[in-house]
């Protein structure tokens, strides 16, 4: 199924170079916040816990301390944190997700303050349904709070580079016998794709071997729907050669 | 073109790595204001990754390299075009800011202060006309009484009904208003709809408050009661209210041509300002409400309440109108 709103925020930098930035999506967004209201409780109990001390001198101020620290905890918590480690919560770290500037600018403290203090509306009525239902239909999956501060939520891209010579190791491959194919196969595979490739190769001895075949033949004919290789270098290479030898040249290049 | 795609990524690798690492220690150290040969070193590096991205573009992809480099490349992006202020948050920018940013936004300042004046005195002539009405206008347990009792309850009162919880009462107060305030500025977002509702809202229950002691003949008492934290409560939220509206003005952008994201840009640091500046007002409101509000005639005589109340007004109007002129 094809989502209707872009996952991705493309920027094009004066020199007209464009980058872009995953976009994440309401849930993960609510897995975050609901990591970051648990780590709000607990530093609630912890000041609750403060407080109690305080009670024997002053029952009343010990009382006044909860709840200016409630609320304070509870409105600076995100803040503080989005500030100091720039777009990031707890929450937020554990899920991969940072709080950006909407032009791909350095985020400044008054965005964060009112990304955070919009999120009194945000919530209403209850469970951030204000927030959601802007969050799901707006373009670049806003809040009204983002859309006040000009912030998006990104996901952070991991670098995960397999480990070519595991999967993938240096052997003759006769597909780099024609470099300007396997040039045109780095250039038409998509990032989910090699990933799925990566991902069947890493774990290929898990798989039932009926279910290994198959899927190793599907990779293989998408593979070779992309680029047509003459017959004389994939000749002999079984469809798991032929996805290991395509991920060589994908991944290889770094090694160079 | 990219011929020899390991080549070139051999050859530029090491810009690369320089380039990476000196982001790295622009956020460790993000206090730090880089020298003028650094910056050019900077802005070199970053021209030099932003074309090696734009030709693995029109060439090959190794999606993870791909990924790599765009990820350089906006992170020295977000630094080499951030034209606004740095980081940096200086006490007395914040200090004298705060007026600015009122001053700078009268407008919106007027418009909050007038939509509340209406439901003054929409709420003064609902309760003169239908004196009934009371229980609908002010849901509140403490005004439900005649002020004729009220006033006498206070007046007559041999000890102190606060006692023991001064503080508490002052810190609810204190997050109760600093709630409300941020909420009429957030409700700016709904094109400021939600802002003039909540104004003319409290505009009512005051006007309603107002006619229902004044008609009964208890005018000091009020000023007295109210002065005290109603000269910085009051015009605190009507700061929420501005700020609601300056955001409702930016979101809508009449006769304007710039876009809706650079507007609300822009007003973003006086948004900040206003409302971080009428939290500030409404701790001390909650403080003086709990501790001088609720004491009346004998304990403290209603003209010391009323000119401190007159003195916080006068010494906030100066604050607001004349700090940080140039």
């Amino acid at each position: 199924m094809k989502s209707a709103r872009p996952s991705r925020l493309s920027i094009e930098t004066p020199e007209g170079v464009v980058f872009s930035f995953e976009l994440a999506t309401p849930v993960t967004r609510a897995l975050a916040w609901s990591v970051d209201t648990a780590a709000i409780v607990v530093a609630n109990i912890i000041f609750g816990q403060i407080a109690k001390l305080v009670a024997t001198m002053s029952a009343d101020f010990a009382n006044a301390l909860s709840v200016a620290g409630f609320f304070v905890i509870s409105v600076v918590y995100a803040i503080v944190l989005e500030w100091r480690w720039r777009g990031q919560t707890i929450g937020k770290r554990l899920l991969g997700l940072r709080v950006m500037d909407i032009h791909g600018l350095r985020l400044q403290f008054p965005q964060i303050a009112l990304r955070n203090l919009l999120r009194m509306i945000d919530m209403l009525p209850f469970f951030y349904l204000v927030g959601g239902l802007t969050a799901v239909f707006s373009r670049d999956a806003q809040r009204l709070g983002d859309m006040a501060a000009n912030t998006i939520v990104t996901r952070e891209r991991k670098a995960e580079i397999p480990d070519i010579e595991q999967i993938a190791p240096a052997k003759y491959n006769s597909l780099l016998s024609q470099p300007h194919l396997a040039a045109r196969l780095r250039s038409l595979v998509t990032p989910e794709s090699a990933a799925l490739a990566v991902r069947a190769v890493t774990l290929r001895d898990g798989y039932d071997p009926l279910a290994r075949v198959v899927l190793f033949r599907e990779l293989a004919a998408y593979f070779r729907r992309l680029v047509e290789f003459p017959e004389e270098s994939v000749e002999n290479l079984t469809d798991e050669q032929y996805v290991r030898c395509v991920l060589r040249v994908i991944y290889g290049v770094r090694q160079g | 073109m990219i011929v020899d795609i390991p080549r070139f990524v051999a050859a530029e690798r090491p810009y690369w790595d320089e380039l990476r690492a000196l982001l790295d220690g622009m956020d460790a150290e993000p206090e730090t204001r880089l020298a003028l040969p650094r910056i050019q070193r900077l802005h070199y590096l970053y021209e030099r990754c932003s074309a090696g991205l734009a030709r693995l573009d029109t060439f090959s992809t190794d999606p993870a390299l791909r990924g790599q480099l765009e990820t350089l490349v906006s992170r020295a992006y977000s630094e080499i075009h951030e034209t606004r202020e740095p980081r940096k948050i200086r006490w007395k920018a914040i200090l004298l800011g705060f007026p600015r940013a009122f001053r700078r936004h009268l407008g919106a300042f007027r418009l909050s202060a007038g939509i509340t004046l209406l439901g003054c005195a929409f709420g003064w002539f609902a309760i003169r006309m239908d004196p009934h009405s009371k229980a609908v206008l002010m849901p509140f347990e403490g005004l439900f009484n005649s002020p004729a009792e009220r006033v006498r309850q206070e007046e007559t009162a041999s000890k102190d009904r606060l006692s023991g919880e001064k503080a508490s009462f002052s810190a609810q107060l204190m997050t109760h208003n600093i709630r409300v305030t941020v909420v009429t500025l957030a409700m700016g977002m709904t094109f400021g709809v939600g802002t003039l509702i909540l104004l003319f809202y409290n505009g009512v229950i005051l006007g309603a408050v107002a006619a229902d002691y004044i008609a009964a003949g208890f005018g000091t008492f009020l000023t007295g009661w109210l002065l005290p934290h109603g000269s910085v409560e009051i015009p605190a939220i009507l700061l929420g209210g501005q700020g609601g509206f300056i955001l409702a003005g930016a979101l809508i952008g009449w006769g304007g041509r710039t876009a809706r994201s650079e507007r609300l840009r822009a007003i973003a640091p006086d948004l900040f300002a206003i409302v971080a500046g009428a939290a500030v007002m409404l701790v001390w409101a909650g403080m003086v409400e709990a501790f001088i509000s609720q004491y009346h005639k004998p304990v403290i005589p209603y003209g010391l309440k009323i000119a401190f109340g007159v003195c916080e007004l006068v010494a906030l109007s100066a604050y607001l109108g004349w700090a940080g002129r140039e």
